[in-house]
């Protein structure tokens, strides 16, 4: 298919542009096969904007006139206007936008043509092996092994290739425990905890169905990660409730008869369109300006985004306490163990180990945690909180994990290498990215994608010296403790750099951050500084020294 | 211990409400001034002090298995919730507090016996720290058009103002003396702020006694030689800060609002800010909702949007918005007033300053404002924070919701104001306190007749001496903003922890970037000082420095290595927890270090060795300011 035939104007002057925070202007505006591209004619400041199709969540038109308006909502929801006269000319823009912001095919998008004005010193794509993770883990301990089991994707679409199993188990009953597994997805290795051994592992939720199925691989392979005599704890992401309704479609819990050195904890994080619901009403309540007090807090209430990070947050830190303060082995899963178990493992992860609170470290846990282990970027990320759609699959679990995260970082703010801008840029390129990181719903289908090949990844561009500078927290100081958040309703707060990042201007902000900046700085030059001094003055006393002795 | 034990009790728990702690067994001392509570199992002595006038309410609740309960709620937030081995123990406790808690005769103020050990000399000099007519004067007054009297110098004018007022010139003594019989309480305009660049000025007074139809020409004139003291527009607001309702409710009692009709080109406005019953109840609900035990997302919202809180703090912030905007933007003089115009009046006329100049937003500046918009124009300390036993519907946290518009600024502007949070929570503190004399009695005429310049100490001088930990480091000086215009959409607000959830430390970030960067500051001292140091024993040392990268590791900020209050709370929720909630030894506490800096707070500052020198500073930096605004 030829872009150029879904582009019947390519090109529209005098069209006026409103955007947050900037005077309306005047210019040119373009339509590319992937961008729609804004320049003001103005000699003195011209300006360029250019949108990515594929960031635009959807368009409204209207008419007063000959002059038509279209509105832009993108899916990192900013808002713009463009005025454009001629009723024909908008029209057939307005139509291109649709058209081009709603490619089916992902070969057709970005990625796939767009070709890097930046030199590569590190190939993203091989940043983060599964190897490498083993490495380490062998350094540590000698009871897990990498399993190639699903090296043609056979036994589980949705895994990676590799995966870490324990040792005693080998690929004939993981084969078998795959089939008692939602999708295949039988328990691996999320996280080794140095400190103790105790171990986190997810999967998807066990088929016992209502007969009470059992597995004796399954409950082999589990027990396999406790020591003698120790007790573990399963943390079932779903309320009881849903999980025993879950029993009457093949899927279920581990039951303790079957399982009785594990206690079974219920939490309840939510799922699919009831998330992707809380995402629209939040954002309609930010973007309403008409709101008294009590409308805003009510709506803020009614949306129950904060609700979602407090039950995601509390889930991860009680896995962590397991893990830390227990002593114990954990099992995260929920039903298909590709979206609240993540949540909850990769959390876990941020308060128990420090290398996880570095930029390096984080940009593996999202790759270990989300896109190895099959989170549906693709579909989770297809629309984001002004879709018209009703499809079920959209849902804004990464950005309540980057939210959950962001709230912790509010609580630490000197554990991390990385600040809020870094989690922001995630957010940004996990719906709508040059780079091919998160196309895709699973390593299979990048595999099949030729992803590496015929894409950059984002860690190529974001671990460039020049890049990771934006993203580094000045505050940062390695902190190897275990960091328990507060997940009391006082302590959590609306993620402004987000949802508020186009109704208020940043300005008085940005200040202070330059401040913040300034002032650590100049201390790093003045202990430079005397640090220089001193190594001079040594220099000086040793010189003096040798000319007395000679 | 300080001398004058009152009782002493043994076996005493408290509890910590937020972590699932066991609670410790202590021993809880009463003195004149102060409940102490010493835990007795700790390794490191821990001291939890709260001052007798901080107390609110003391509850003894139904026995439980530990023992008898008995709930102290604080005037600061504090809420002590201690269990007390014997009934007999546990009532002689709670009958001691409430008297000790509610002192009958002013004398019995804790100012009136605090001793710093300072000299008589250097006491005066606290005193005189803040002098508003230098305020005055910054403000380029006496000029043609106004003018400092002394018309009340006994009071006849008006008995809840200062001796010296500030009136137009045109206003002559006739005017004035009539205008007072038409105000309520005698509360006749004065002058607020004068905005030089303009000659915009924010005036104050309480209602007229306009009634239904009442009228009186010398109000009429007073008025006229306000709005002409602003040649610069031929209009002029008055603003009444009060919901419609009440004002016409005012006009059966021979009160109300002026009638445009009666008064040559002014534009009248209501402000619909609720009155102090309404935000005494507000606070109420709100503080209920900060106590609930584990609440949800929900409760919270709902408890917070319920008590109305934000929605009052936003009508305060509206409305010393539209003053500021009135005068900078309009170019129009405003005259405020709400019912007797020492509370809202209060409020909206200090805020509207602190947006218009910079100077309010310094340390000696902030102190100014609160002297003379607060203190000398009669804001009625005594009975809002009910000092004395009294009359319970008085009590009203006018003050604090003025404190907490300032906080909400500072979360806009981060680099506006040179000093800290901490600071408004000192400041919040000793308005209750009673332990300086600023803040007692009702009205200056009362402070005289109490005689506390003579008997007591002025707050601002200790604050000064705690400037290095109450400044804030993101501060860009003085002239770096001019006016600010902060966002007032509902969004903008947040709800202030560090105030209503203050002692409950679980709930705040658990490393603290002001720390850290105060630290910084510290630090930069440290090392310019060994620079220089360095660079005088290398005399030959002369040209550009190699530039060098060092290491990471020497840098880290002394604040830092403050203990990180860092355990794990109840993740489980409700029921019988799975695990035990194990805050096991080597977990740092954090009760410690609260409770050592608020002792420090408030009984044992340091002595005043240094006054002089920081007055010196002050004086030097203020000249410096007025230069800069001239």
């Amino acid at each position: 298919m030829e872009f150029a035939e879904l582009i019947k104007t390519p090109r529209a002057d005098n069209v006026v542009l409103h955007r947050p925070f900037y005077l309306p202007v005047e210019g040119t505006l373009c339509l590319t096969g992937h961008h729609l591209i804004f320049s003001s004619r103005r000699q003195d400041n011209a300006e360029e904007l250019w949108l990515l199709h594929s960031n635009i969540d959807s368009i409204e038109k209207r008419f007063v006139g000959s002059l038509g308006t279209i509105i832009i909502k993108c899916k990192d929801l900013r808002i713009i206007q463009l005025d454009i006269p001629g009723m024909e000319e908008c029209l057939n823009i307005a139509s291109s936008i649709e058209a081009l912001s709603t490619l089916d095919s992902i070969t057709l998008m970005y990625p796939f043509f767009y070709r890097p004005m930046f030199e590569i010193i590190e190939d993203g794509w091989r940043s983060f092996l599964p190897d490498q993770e083993f490495e380490l883990l062998s350094s540590m301990t000698d009871e897990w092994r990498l399993s190639c089991i699903n090296k043609e994707f056979s036994v589980c679409p949705s895994y990676p290739p590799v995966v870490i199993v324990p040792k005693s188990i080998d690929d004939e009953a993981l084969r078998k425990v795959a089939m008692f597994r939602h999708g295949s997805r039988f328990p691996v290795l999320s996280y080794y905890h140095k400190k103790n051994g105790m171990v986190m592992m997810r999967s998807s939720q066990p088929l016992t169905g209502t007969n009470g199925r059992r597995c004796k691989e399954d409950e082999k392979l589990i027990n396999a990660t406790l020591r003698p005599g120790k007790r573990g704890y399963i943390i079932d992401t779903r309320s009881l409730n849903v999980a025993q309704q879950a029993r009457a479609k093949g899927g279920g819990f581990e039951q303790e008869v079957h399982y009785p050195q594990w206690r079974r904890i219920h939490k309840c994080i939510e799922r699919f369109n009831i998330l992707q619901e809380s995402l629209i009403k939040l954002v309609e309540a930010c973007n309403d300006q008409s709101h008294n007090m009590d409308r805003w807090l009510s709506k803020l209430e009614a949306s129950n985004w904060l609700t979602h990070i407090k039950e995601i947050l509390t889930a991860a830190c009680l896995a962590a306490q397991c893990i830390d303060r227990e002593g114990a082995s954990v099992l995260v899963h929920g039903t298909e163990g590709t979206d609240s178990t993540l949540q909850v493992t990769s959390l876990a992860q941020i308060i128990l180990d420090p290398r996880c609170r570095t930029i390096r470290g984080f940009e593996s846990l999202v790759v270990r945690e989300w896109l190895q282990a099959g989170h549906p970027f693709q579909q989770r990320c297809a629309q984001s909180a002004y879709s018209n759609s009703k499809q079920k699959w959209e849902a804004p679990v990464f950005l309540l994990f980057l939210d959950c995260v962001w709230q912790i970082l509010r609580q630490f703010p000197c554990s991390f290498e990385f600040n809020e801008q870094f989690l922001i840029m995630l957010f940004e390129h996990a719906y709508a990215s040059q780079f091919g990181t998160f196309l895709g719903n699973n390593e299979n289908e990048r595999f099949k994608l030729k992803l590496p090949q015929k894409t950059m990844s984002l860690w190529s561009w974001v671990n460039r010296s020049e890049e990771l500078s934006k993203f580094q927290n000045p505050l940062f100081e390695a902190n190897s403790l275990v960091i328990w958040p507060s997940v009391a309703p006082q302590s959590l707060q609306l993620w402004e750099g987000v949802f508020l990042r186009w109704n208020r201007p940043s300005k008085f902000l940005d200040e202070a951050h330059e401040e913040m900046l300034n002032i650590i700085n100049y201390n790093k030059e003045l202990q430079a500084k005397v640090n220089a001094l001193r190594r001079q003055l040594a220099e000086m006393e040793t010189d003096d020294r040798m000319q007395e002795n000679a | 211990f300080p001398t004058l034990l009152v009782l002493q009790v043994e076996n005493v728990k408290l509890l910590d409400r937020y972590t699932n702690r066991k609670a410790a067994n202590g021993t809880l001392y009463l003195t004149a001034t102060h409940l102490i509570y010493v835990d007795a199992s700790a390794e490191v002595r821990k001291e939890t002090w709260i001052l007798h006038h901080h107390i609110a309410t003391v509850e003894k609740l139904p026995l439980a298995t530990a023992g008898y309960p008995l709930l102290i709620h604080c005037k600061n937030f504090h809420v002590a919730h201690f269990v007390i081995g014997q009934e007999r123990d546990c009532h002689e406790v709670y009958t001691s507090l409430l008297k000790l808690s509610q002192p009958v005769k002013p004398e019995e103020l804790y100012a009136f016996s605090y001793n710093p050990k300072m000299s008589k000399e250097n006491r005066e000099i606290g005193w005189k720290l803040i002098d508003l007519k230098v305020d005055y004067q910054r403000m380029g007054i006496p000029n043609d058009y106004w003018e400092i009297t002394d018309l009340n110098k006994d009071y006849e004018v008006c008995n809840t103002y200062p001796p010296e007022i500030v009136v137009p010139r045109a206003a002559n003594k006739a005017v004035v003396v009539g205008s007072s019989r038409f105000r309520s309480r005698g509360r006749i305009p004065v002058l607020s702020y004068l905005y030089k660049e303009n000659n915009a000025a924010i005036c104050r007074c309480s209602q007229p006694l306009s009634g239904f139809s009442a009228r009186c020409l010398e109000d009429e004139q007073m008025l006229q030689a306000i709005r002409e003291a602003n040649p610069g527009s031929h209009f002029m607001y008055v603003v009444d800060t009060r919901p419609k309702l009440n004002a016409m409710a005012n006009r059966a009692a021979g009160k109300g609002y002026e009638n445009e009709d009666n008064y040559d080109n002014i534009r009248f406005k209501f402000i619909g800010i609720e009155n102090i019953h309404v935000m005494r109840s507000s606070l109420q609900k709100l503080l209920e909702v900060c106590e609930m035990k584990s609440p949800s997302m929900s409760d919270f919202l709902t408890g917070l949007e319920n008590s109305g809180w934000l929605r009052h703090i936003k009508a305060v912030m509206d409305a010393g918005v539209f003053l500021a905007k009135a005068v900078k933007d309009e170019k129009a003089s405003v005259l405020v007033h709400c019912s007797d115009g020492w509370d809202r009046t209060a409020q909206v006329c200090s805020l509207a300053s602190l947006l218009l100049d910079p100077f309010y937003r310094t340390f000696k500046g902030f102190m100014v404002l609160i002297e003379k918009e607060w203190i000398a124009m009669g804001h009625k300390f005594s009975h809002r924070c009910g000092h004395l036993c009294g009359d319970p519907k008085e009590v009203s946290p006018v003050f604090t919701q003025f404190a907490e518009c300032v906080w909400q600024l500072m979360q806009q502007f981060p680099c506006a104001f040179e000093f800290n949070e901490r600071f408004l929570l000192e400041i919040h503190d000793h308005v209750y306190s009673c332990q300086f004399g600023n803040f007692l009695g009702t009205c200056h005429k009362e402070r005289e007749d109490l005689k506390i310049f003579e008997k007591t100490h002025s707050l601002w001088p200790f604050l000064l001496q705690k400037k290095q930990e109450l400044r804030n480091p993101l501060y860009r000086g003085f002239t770096a903003y001019k006016e600010l215009q902060p966002n007032t959409l509902p969004f903008s607000f947040q709800f202030w922890c560090g105030m209503y959830n203050r002692f409950d430390k679980g709930m705040h970030p658990k490393q603290c970037v002001l720390d850290h960067l105060l630290g910084c500051m510290s630090q930069k001292v440290k090392l310019e000082d060994n620079a220089s140091e360095l660079e005088n024993k290398l005399p030959f040392l002369d040209g550009p420095l190699p530039s060098e990268a060092c290491s990471l590791a020497k840098i880290g900020c002394a604040a830092s290595k403050t203990p990180m209050l860092n355990t794990p709370q109840d993740y489980e929720g409700e029921p019988p927890p799975v695990l035990s909630n194990g805050a096991g030894a080597g977990d740092i506490d954090a009760m410690s270090d609260v409770d050592q800096k608020h002792r420090d707070n408030l009984s044992h500052h340091q002595d005043l060795h240094d006054l002089n020198d920081t007055i010196d500073v002050l004086d030097s930096k203020a000249k410096d300011e007025r230069r800069s605004t001239t």
